[in-house]
């Protein structure tokens, strides 16, 4: 049964950006502030459900063709190997330091290797959110 | 504040044991989720609800609230999450392949 | 500073995630995997070595100092799992890959198998109890996946009940570490042996220690053991095997920590409890382990016995008797690992089940059958073989602590182990062969080469059994002087 959803189809299309731009922002805001890589996988992972569920399977497959399983294995690998980097300089598993730096536009701008690992996290919540999601209503 | 919390977390393992004593196997699957979830509560109980100001280093804050438990509740819940999303997709994969989700009629075989 | 910790725990990680995308390649998966497993096992000898020249070793996770980060600590108890579950691991993937089941290979069977590594070494590792609770998980989950990976009708409705036991057991886990963390405010485990040691252990910890005591009893299978024949005799060979070695293992360790690290003062009430359970556990897998034909129930029923009999050495709580269950326990998990190997194989080369419907697999495989009359002589813990010295000194240990029924109990259900696996191999290997010479399944050279090596192993551990003693009186004694622990896991350099 194929229920007229123009309204959810609109809706999703235009919210599915301010989702994503949110995701981003508590992503950054994360170092101080509440917020953080697993939050911000979170919440952009909640962009690509409310695709899922406003249009069908193949249509978002066929305009975002990644394959989600390797989206979450490349994230933990990128976390798990940030946590190494800090054995080339010296110090202990999963340390993490940071800087200020005189960026062009930005000024002053704090930067901190944890972003790394927090990117690492949010592609790890991404990948496993969207594949548990479409394993789950694939054949129902 | 503790004393209502802890009732709440009574009320929620007694529902969740209800759910899964019975036969039926999302309701089991319901009855983990609110165990796991009642036991989430009972650890930030445990680390006592609010003495202080947020965890994070200001200026004319004294005291913290232990930052801990909410630490170990957040990892909790993500394993839960997947323990939970995994334990669904094989209780709808054994429906599937056995046509049943009733606990007494997938006991183990016959000749046991 | 010791990032070497790691790697026993982060390099399975690390190899098992490359390894999803290698899916289409089973070759790569293979050897990939094996290659992995022989570094972490060559790592964890040489932090072996290392903790036997320079002490307990210890690594704070991103600088932050205990008892406020998460830290690993390696003293010689620890290290010696690890090498030993990295070296059942290496042989159990050898026989995986020689076994090319491709259906489950195409779904990440070694991914998980390497994950689930790690769980069991960061859990042996770790010194941190939340982080106990973390690997155990990780550890969970992989097995989950295992367990059902393939999707069969029968390793469906057992993993249900698999995964439903240890939901809970996982619920009580996080309840006792609550009431632990609101009675003492901490978490690190040798901040927490500290802090109960200046409280005495007063009635309160110790109910909160019996929590623990169910918690893993469950992992373990003391007395709590109902759920385990059924869900191993579910499983493919390598992966059955692997769980028979490391699994219940990880439930023994942490009982091993938490009743000589942290709830030493009360034995007379918690050490007494383990030994009663443990003479149940064996009272109770001596019936199963004879009570079945088939045989992949009686192999899990010897599981259960040994799990006792381990436990048998902690309750009698002596230097002899913790000696005895170290040596065991290194035993424990290459013979287990080996025992459903051989099962498996049995099942693979005559197709039954059951006992009564095979005979004279001798004749057609001699070297197997020969390979199986050393492992069931090495369980029953026959002198030339490595089962002797961990019976023998806990035997010793119980008597010194004045156990009798425990000795008893232990060496009767001995007698069991013994009767159980030579009823399978006088009826499956002996008499009048079932099948016929052109008939017979090719058994290839790869499949028999773990079990092999895992003959000689039992062998050469039980005739050197001198090159273990000082390792293992190391491990005995930091479990005996938890002083000795507390100092390297605690101390700010």
């Amino acid at each position: 049964m194929r229920e007229n959803d123009v309204i959810l189809q609109t809706v999703s299309k235009i919210a599915v950006f301010i989702i994503l731009t949110f995701g981003v922002y508590l992503f950054l805001a994360g170092h101080h502030n509440p917020g953080g890589g697993f939050i911000g996988g979170l919440t952009l992972s909640s962009a690509f459900v409310l695709l899922y569920l406003s249009f069908d399977v193949e249509t978002v497959n066929a305009g975002i063709p990644l394959d989600y399983k390797k989206v979450a294995a490349l994230g933990v690998l990128i976390a798990v190997l940030t946590g190494m980097g800090s054995l080339l300089f010296g110090s202990s598993f999963l340390s993490q330091t940071f800087a200020y730096f005189d960026l062009p536009i930005f000024g002053k701008t704090e930067l901190a290797t944890v972003v790394l690992f927090e990117s690492g996290v949010a592609l790890g919540v991404i990948g496993v959110v969207v594949t548990i999601m479409i394993s789950i209503s694939e054949d129902v | 504040m503790e004393t209502i919390i802890t009732l709440l977390v009574g009320i929620l393992v007694s529902v969740a044991t209800y759910l899964l004593l019975s036969k039926n196997l999302i309701r089991v699957v319901l009855g983990t989720a609110i165990l796991s979830h009642a036991v989430h509560l009972l650890l930030m109980t445990m680390g006592g609800l609010k003495i202080g100001s947020v965890p994070i280093l200001g200026d004319q804050v004294e005291t913290y609230t232990d930052a801990l438990p909410q630490a170990l509740i957040l990892t909790a819940i993500v394993i839960s999450f997947a323990v939970t999303a995994f334990f669904l997709v094989l209780v709808y994969r054994t429906y599937q392949s056995t046509g049943t989700d009733n606990l007494y009629e997938l006991k183990g075989s016959k000749d046991e | 500073m010791n990032n070497i910790l790691v790697f026993p725990m982060v390099l399975p990680i690390i190899a098992g995630v490359l390894l999803l995308f290698f899916r289409s390649n089973p070759n790569i998966q293979r050897w990939g995997s094996i290659l992995t497993m022989i570094v972490v096992f060559l790592i964890s000898l040489w932090i072996l070595q290392q903790v036997m020249i320079q002490g307990i070793l210890r690594l704070d996770f991103g600088e932050w100092l205990p008892p406020f980060g998460i830290t690993f600590v390696a003293d010689a108890f620890a290290m010696l799992l690890v090498t030993a579950s990295s070296l059942v691991s290496i042989l159990c993937l050898l026989y995986a890959a020689f076994a090319k089941d491709e259906k489950r290979e195409h779904f990440f069977l070694y991914p998980f198998l390497l994950l689930l590594v790690a769980g069991v070494n960061g859990s042996f590792l770790t010194g941190d109890l939340f982080n106990l609770f973390v690997c155990f998980e990780v550890m969970l989950l992989a097995s989950y996946v295992l367990m059902t990976l393939g999707g069969e009708k029968k390793q469906l409705t057992e993993g249900i009940k698999y995964i439903l036991i240890n939901i809970l057991s996982s619920w009580l886990f996080l309840l006792g570490m609550a009431y632990l963390y609101g009675t003492l405010g901490t978490l690190n485990m040798a901040h927490l042996s500290v802090r109960i040691a200046e409280a005495g252990q007063p009635p309160l910890l110790t109910t909160i220690s019996i929590l623990f005591l169910v918690v893993f009893s469950l992992k373990a299978g003391l007395v709590l053991y109902f759920w385990l024949p059924g869900s191993y005799g579910a499983l493919p060979t390598a992966v059955s095997a692997l769980f028979a070695a490391l699994l219940t293992k990880v439930g023994v360790y942490a009982l091993f920590r938490f009743f000589t690290l942290l709830f030493y003062h009360e034995p007379s009430v918690t050490h007494t409890m383990i030994g009663w359970m443990a003479i149940a556990t064996m009272v109770g897998g001596s019936l199963g382990a004879i009570a079945y034909k088939d045989i992949r129930k009686i192999a899990a029923y010897n599981v259960v016995i040994a799990i006792g009999f381990i436990l048998v050495g902690l309750a009698s709580f002596n230097y002899e008797a913790i000696q005895g269950s170290i040596y065991y326990l290194i035993h424990d998990i290459l013979l287990k690992g080996m025992l459903f190997l051989l099962i498996g194989t049995v099942i693979y080369v005559s197709g039954k089940t059951r006992l009564d419907q095979a005979s004279g697999l001798i004749a057609n495989y001699p070297l197997f059958g020969w390979m199986f009359l050393i492992m069931l002589l090495s369980l029953g813990g026959i002198p030339p073989f490595s089962g002797f010295a961990g019976k023998l000194l806990i035997g010793q240990g119980a008597i010194g602590a004045q156990e009798y029924v425990m000795v008893a109990t232990a060496f009767l259900s001995s007698l069991f182990v013994l009767y159980s696996l030579l009823r399978i191999f006088l009826n499956m290997f002996w008499g009048e062969t079932s099948i016929r010479l052109k008939d017979q399944m090719h058994l290839s050279k790869g499949t028999l080469a773990p079990l092999l090596i895992l003959a000689v192993l039992t062998t050469g551990l039980g005739l050197g059994m001198g090159i273990l003693a000082p390792y293992v009186s190391e491990a005995a004694n930091v479990l005996m002087n938890p002083e000795l622990y507390i100092e390297k896991a605690l101390n700010h350099k």
